[in-house]
């Protein structure tokens, strides 16, 4: 027979854990930042934080909930999947949000603790979790875009370290990083074999960088030129050669960050609704309906979009959760989401007519201006990460069996 | 391509020529870094009153070329495939204004000046960021105008305003009454918001039918330039993707790309035959010219959007950077895709014409 406590036991087995969660962050959460999240943080230059933001990063980098399925050895959280969904549900109930983030969290965490010497993962991954050290990622040249592997830029060997020379191109946030992982190449003889995955310190001499304005104007994207670089081979992940397997592996994380889990479709979809911009834009007919009828039919049609998309979202998480294995389905999101995002960007400004299309100046609703820079910067979106054209060939070729092909 | 008589082909050679030799891209983004004050090209400007372009639509005995709009249309053309800034494209808009509406007086006025190039003309109809030529509220009182109209293509520096008031069209000239304050756009060209308040204003003839007329041909106008823009972004594609290297292979290789191209090779040719045909209703004086250039102007709006947007993203990440000019054609498309109605605003007005 049960004793009384074990039939009064919660039934649900993360319930301590929320009560704990809740607890610790209403206690370290300062209202005042509730919903100021800011999702371009990651690939912004610093800016003056005020106490709070800092107390608030300080707070989540000591607890390791920044990374809170990392490695507690290591300054991670240490949690389960389950219990960091709880945290991040009650991190919503609050307006909380996560102050740790960029490409060190993202893509190069995930990698170095999968691949680095104990060393490595000691020395960077606290750092990381404390959201003390930006990280950029030198993968793209001028001549390597979608095919990555053609990469030219050139380490030496030099018994205990490499000489790097060569060029790198749209490293987010590379005037404002401390460290960059990068790939080399080490063997001009072979291709894929040939590359190599090193770390090298931002401000090592040799290493210059040169922000690309962009179409939407200036950008944290930039041009880093590599000249007689110094890199230590203990800065090297993994074995000589290696470099293509780690650098594809953290492409994984690259894009499943990029494909966004529900938080990024969330915020690419925010502001204001289209129909209550268009009707106060394009006026309403007798009936109240939005008056240009064709408008009105493609605002529609994205809706609907955009409906399916987060709905196939939510099915690829749940199948995932019951262990079902990554479904099929995850393999279009980047695509859809790009093309999605577009749409309304296209959309916003039309609706807007001319006072949707400012760049600058007097005349223009600041909402207006911001979607306007959101619209051309979304072009990027079907470029970066896997161009649409690229994703279409892998689910051409590894979802649905097609021929390789010209 | 049109039925060209002899004089229009060497008008066109001579635009394509002097487009590409005196004014390509590069005095585009010249001009745009500069940002002067009028926000478009001066010198080119000047060359072209002197070679006459001011003045197609001027008849010759008013000093002008007397040739219509077809060979605006070439001109415009031209011009787009190298986004040359000039207010050729608003000042001819405004001629139109004046030679469907104008006076003796007022023809023998301003024509022989516009035909010279020494005027920038402008029209002035909407007062909301959306074309609306129904929704008017500027009024005229003992011969003064008061209204505020909105994006004022090269509103920054006009001489004379063709301004819409609920009775039909005005003459305004000088700064009397008259306040313009610039709207910085995407497209780096001039669109002013102009405020006239008690300003001298002469009235046309034609009521408010002039104004739907002389919208027409605005449209009309800027369906050539938007066709120059786009047969340009094609070709640069084109040639981008037999020389940009990937997986060992020139893109232009790729069946996938091949049929992208091959499907707005399509788009274009059917834009041509839209944007010349609307441009030829005008000339021939059809009675459904509203027709041909709603068909023209949403036609044309959508295959430059498609044209413009793959020009970025066939490019990859090189069409991104404000270095390449990519960028302009993308913006610029959107602005004149919003100007004198967009695609959407032109289907209903055809299904309205069409009693659909």
């Amino acid at each position: 027979m049960a004793t009384a406590p074990e039939i009064d036991a919660p039934t649900d087995p993360l319930e301590g854990f929320r009560a704990h969660a809740r607890e610790w962050l209403g206690a370290h959460f300062p209202p005042s930042l509730k919903g100021k999240d800011n999702a371009m943080s990651a690939v912004e230059g610093p800016h003056e934080n005020s106490s709070e933001e800092d107390a608030w990063q300080a707070a989540m980098g000591e607890k390791g909930w920044g990374v809170p399925t990392w490695p507690k050895e290591y300054g991670g959280g240490g949690l389960s999947r389950a219990e960091a969904r709880v945290l991040q549900e009650e991190m919503a109930r609050i307006g909380a949000w996560n102050p740790i983030g960029g490409m060190g969290v993202m893509m190069f965490g995930p990698t170095l603790l999968e691949y680095g010497s104990e060393e490595q993962k000691r020395e960077h991954i606290p750092a990381i979790a404390k959201g003390t050290v930006r990280w950029c990622q030198g993968y793209s040249e001028p001549g390597a875009g979608s095919d990555l592997a053609s990469l030219q830029c050139f380490a030496e060997d030099r018994g205990d370290h490499y000489v790097v020379n060569g060029q790198k191109t749209w490293t987010s946030g590379g005037q404002w990083a401390d460290k960059c992982f990068m790939l080399v190449r080490t063997d001009k003889t072979k291709k894929h074999e040939g590359i190599t995955f090193v770390l090298c310190d931002m401000d090592t001499p040799g290493v210059e960088v040169k922000p690309i304005r962009l179409i939407s104007g200036s950008s944290p994207f930039c041009e880093t030129f590599f000249t007689d670089v110094k890199v230590p081979k203990a800065n090297r992940v993994g074995q000589e050669g290696e470099g293509w397997t780690i650098g594809k592996r953290l492409l994984q994380h690259e894009r499943s960050s990029l494909s966004g889990g529900g938080s990024t479709a969330g915020r690419m979809f925010s502001g204001a609704p289209l129909g209550q911009l268009a009707k106060k834009y394009v006026g309403v007919d007798e009936q109240g309906r939005i008056a240009d009828a064709d408008l009105r039919g493609r605002i529609v049609r994205h809706d609907m979009d955009m409906r399916a998309f987060m709905l196939t979202l939510r099915r690829a998480s749940l199948e995932a959760k019951s262990n079902q294995g990554p479904s099929a389905a995850t393999s279009i999101m980047k695509n859809v989401g790009a093309r999605i995002m577009q749409e309304r960007s296209e959309l916003l400004i039309e609706i807007r007519g001319l006072a949707g299309l400012g760049w600058e100046g007097e005349g223009f609703e600041a909402d207006a201006l911001k979607d306007v820079r959101s619209w051309l910067f979304g072009k990027a979106v079907s470029i970066y990460g896997g161009s649409s054209e690229i994703q279409n060939n892998v689910i051409a070729k590894r979802i649905l069996g097609m021929l390789d092909h010209q | 391509m049109a039925v060209l008589t002899e004089e229009q082909t060497m008008l066109r050679d001579m635009a394509r020529e002097w487009a590409d030799n005196e004014s390509p891209v590069t005095a585009f983004r010249k001009m745009r870094d500069a940002a002067p004050a009028a926000f478009y090209d001066a010198a080119a400007w000047q060359a072209q009153g002197e070679m006459g372009w001011a003045g197609i639509l001027v008849p010759e005995a008013r000093g002008g070329a007397g040739m219509g709009y077809l060979s605006l249309g070439l001109v415009l053309e031209q011009l787009g495939r190298t986004l040359a800034a000039t207010p050729l494209a608003a000042t001819a808009a405004a001629t139109s204004a004046l030679i469907l509406g104008g006076s003796e007086a007022q023809q023998a006025e301003w024509l022989p000046r516009i035909a010279a190039g020494d005027v920038v003309a402008a029209l002035a109809t909407d007062e909301g960021p959306r074309f609306a030529p129904d929704k008017i509220a500027t009024i005229v009182e003992g011969g003064k105008l008061s209204g505020t109209k909105e994006f004022v293509a090269e509103g920054d520096s006009a001489h004379l305003f063709v301004v819409a008031a609920t009775d039909g069209l005005y003459l305004v000239s000088g700064d009397e009454g008259v306040t313009r304050s610039p709207r910085k756009l995407t497209d780096s060209r001039s669109h002013a918001q102009i405020r006239f308040d008690g300003a001298p204003a002469e009235k046309l003839e034609g009521g408010t039918d002039l104004l739907t007329q002389v919208t027409d041909r605005a449209a009309a106008a800027l369906c050539a330039e938007m066709l120059g823009m786009a047969e340009a972004a094609f070709a640069q594609t084109n040639d981008y993707l037999k020389t940009r290297v990937q997986f060992g292979q020139v893109l232009a290789s790729f069946q996938a790309l091949q049929h992208r191209m091959a499907k707005m090779f399509t788009e274009l040719e059917l834009m041509r035959s839209v944007v010349e045909g609307a441009l030829e209703a005008i000339d021939s004086g059809r009675a459904n010219v509203s027709q041909e250039v709603s068909l023209a102007k949403a036609v044309s709006g959508e295959t430059l959007h498609l044209v413009s947007r793959e020009m970025v993203q066939l490019h990859g990440g090189i069409g991104m950077t404000d270095e390449h000019d990519a960028g302009f054609t993308l913006k610029r498309a959107r602005v004149l895709e919003a100007m004198w109605g967009n695609a959407a605003w032109h289907r209903e007005r055809f299904a309205q014409l069409n009693g659909y």
